[in-house]
């Protein structure tokens, strides 16, 4: 194990009778970071996170959380987890604040100690008028920031969270994104999973992508961009039609791969960088104008495609279940 | 000292949240009580009062065993069902100093229970004799086996009406085999061994003993079966909740 790693997950699997729903993953969580677990419904995430916090005991395999084994000694490794579940499953008959003193004290937090904590978060939460109001009467989006709340109220060095963002609307899902930020910035490590791509793009250091129970692809956010990148690649937005011209243009720039749309765009793919004047020169001679020209990159989504095999299209149709509309 | 933080919080949330709160006092109180003031009203129209006395160790082992048993299935299967219960698994303390927690509640609440009888009764007769001391332990000892009963339905039940009617499986038989209000020797032969394998006959006994001073069995033998009891059943409900409350 390496120093700066807080988890090490070696082979992890999980059966639930003949149905294999996580299949021997590996993957090591560095101190300080954001770390994703993105993928679509039924993929494994939730199992995964039970596993390491405790709630479901692994098939096989080991996970290491601060040095020691998560699953022999899953108290000792208990206490230095904080855990949002996917589901805000606090008390409904008792209030805001209540709840997270209840939180504090299966830590053992002392009364005053709790009581101070308590305070400090509703207020950063922005939960001080609600503090005062059961549970059961919090909004979607209440509930959420409360859960978190409620999972930090003892400070962890680790937190494990399923899902925050899903089902609450936009402002809510940016202001946790923030407070996970915020927490990072204190040292807290933080792993997350989700099924949005953008939210996995925005905050975490790292991502495991995981399908079917596999890990399909883990790394930086570049890294992963990387795997899928060929090289350079421009797209020109003409005044015309150029499929007419496309296979004089491949001969003429034969260093590219040279891809025409139907949408008047034509696109220039090479291992090398891509000069744009004598494109422009060139097309300007056949009297086709360029109003646009922009580099593209891969993004996350097309890692995720390619990996995965799943459209975005259909993660979205997924999302949309939970409703966080860019 | 964290584990006893954490032990005495869940204690305190379940009192306040569900102990204290009017439906389900009437569970463990309500039921009893209409017992009590059904057999006055009987005894009192015609009956010496004195039958009251002699009623008292049934009506008391009634309350314990209906307040506990109905207050674990709100306590455990609702939580469990509303996944509240989660929290409680995953905090960093032992799964027995939590589950102790959760019964004490319930053990609390049972011996509460049982001297609401007696409560009624001191008005109409003359409690004169009782030996008290024996009276609350066997109280005690009756509510933890009852509430080891209550836990080995909650832990099965998925839902409150599943544990509801699971546990009147075995109270409503159990107030007839056990004692309570027909003695064990009017019982059907073939019966007989079934009484002496729930734990609440030996528990009744002690009661008749200490209140009436008529029992069938020694008192320390009882103890020692209740204890034993106790054991077995803490036992088997840990081993069952290691196997169904982790996926
Ligand atoms: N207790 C269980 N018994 C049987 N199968 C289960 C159980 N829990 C999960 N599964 C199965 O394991 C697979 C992975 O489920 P899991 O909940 O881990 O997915 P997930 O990635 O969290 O999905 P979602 O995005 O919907 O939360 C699913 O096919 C699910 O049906
Ligand atoms: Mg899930």
């Amino acid at each position: 194990m390496n120093t700066t790693d807080i988890v090490t997950v070696t082979n992890l699997s999980k059966e639930y009778g003949d149905f294999t729903a996580v299949k021997g993953i590996s993957f090591s969580i560095l101190r300080g970071e954001i770390f994703g677990f993105l993928g679509p419904n039924g993929a494994g995430k939730t199992t995964t996170i039970n596993m390491m916090i405790g709630l479901a005991r692994p098939t096989s395999g080991t996970i290491l959380i601060d040095g020691f084994d998560a699953v022999k000694k899953v108290k000792k490794a208990q206490s230095i987890m904080g855990i949002v579940p996917d589901e805000s499953n606090l008390y409904d008959e008792m209030d805001g604040f209540d709840n997270l003193c209840f939180c504090g004290s299966l830590y053992g937090m002392r009364k005053d100690e709790r009581e101070k904590r308590a305070k400090e978060l509703l207020e950063e939460f922005d939960l001080i008028k609600a503090g005062k109001r059961p549970f059961k009467a919090y909004s979607k989006g209440m509930r959420r920031k409360l859960t978190i709340a409620a999972g930090i109220i003892h400070e962890p060095e680790i937190l494990f969270l399923d899902e925050p963002t899903t089902g609450i609307d936009v402002e809510s899902a940016r202001q946790i994104r923030q407070l996970l930020l915020n927490l990072k910035q204190r040292g807290t490590t933080i792993f997350i999973t989700t099924h949005y791509i953008e939210d996995a793009q925005r905050i975490c250091d790292r991502i495991a992508i995981i399908v079917g129970g596999n890990i399909v692809a883990n790394g930086t956010v570049p890294e992963l961009m990387e795997s899928v990148s060929h090289g350079h690649s421009i797209q020109l937005a003409a005044d015309k039609d150029l499929e007419p011209l496309a296979e004089e243009l491949q001969a003429h720039f034969d260093g590219c791969i040279v891809k025409t749309g139907t949408d008047h765009t034509v696109t220039l793919i090479s291992k090398e960088q891509i000069a744009l004047s004598p494109v422009l020169q060139y097309l300007d001679s056949r009297g086709i104008s360029v109003y646009e020209a922009k580099e593209l990159r891969p993004s996350l989504e097309d890692v995720f495609v390619k990996v995965t095999g799943i459209e975005a299209i259909e993660l979205k149709k997924e999302k949309d279940k939970g409703g966080m509309l860019k | 000292m964290k584990s006893w933080i954490a032990f005495w919080s869940i204690l305190k949330k379940d009192i306040k949240n569900y102990y204290l709160k009017p439906p389900n006092i009437s569970w463990g109180i309500i039921f009893p009580l209409s017992w009590t003031l059904m057999q006055m009203i009987r005894s009192s129209g015609g009956v010496n009062l004195s039958e009251i006395r002699e009623m008292l160790p049934g009506l008391m082992a009634m309350s314990i065993l209906f307040g506990t048993t109905s207050m674990l299935a709100v306590t455990i299967t609702f939580e469990r069902k509303g996944r509240s219960f989660d929290r409680l698994l995953i905090a960093p303390i032992s799964l027995g100093t939590m589950v102790v927690a959760k019964l004490s509640g319930a053990i609390l609440f049972g011996i509460f229970n049982a001297f609401v009888p007696v409560i009624f009764a001191s008005f109409f007769v003359d409690l004169a004799g009782i030996k008290w001391g024996a009276v609350l332990l066997t109280v005690f000892l009756i509510a933890i086996t009852s509430t080891l009963l209550g836990l080995m339905i909650a832990v099965s039940a998925k839902e409150v009406f599943e544990a509801q009617t699971f546990s009147n499986f075995f109270r409503f038989p159990m107030l007839f085999l056990c004692g309570l209000f027909l003695p064990i020797s009017e019982l059907p032969i073939f019966l007989r061994p079934l009484s002496y394998l729930l734990p609440l006959t030996y528990g009744t006994d002690m009661l008749s003993g200490s209140i009436i001073g008529r029992s069938m069995l020694s008192p320390i033998l009882c103890v020692l079966v209740l204890l034993v009891f106790t054991l077995a059943l803490f036992t088997l409900c840990q081993y069952n909740i290691r196997r169904k409350w982790f996926l």
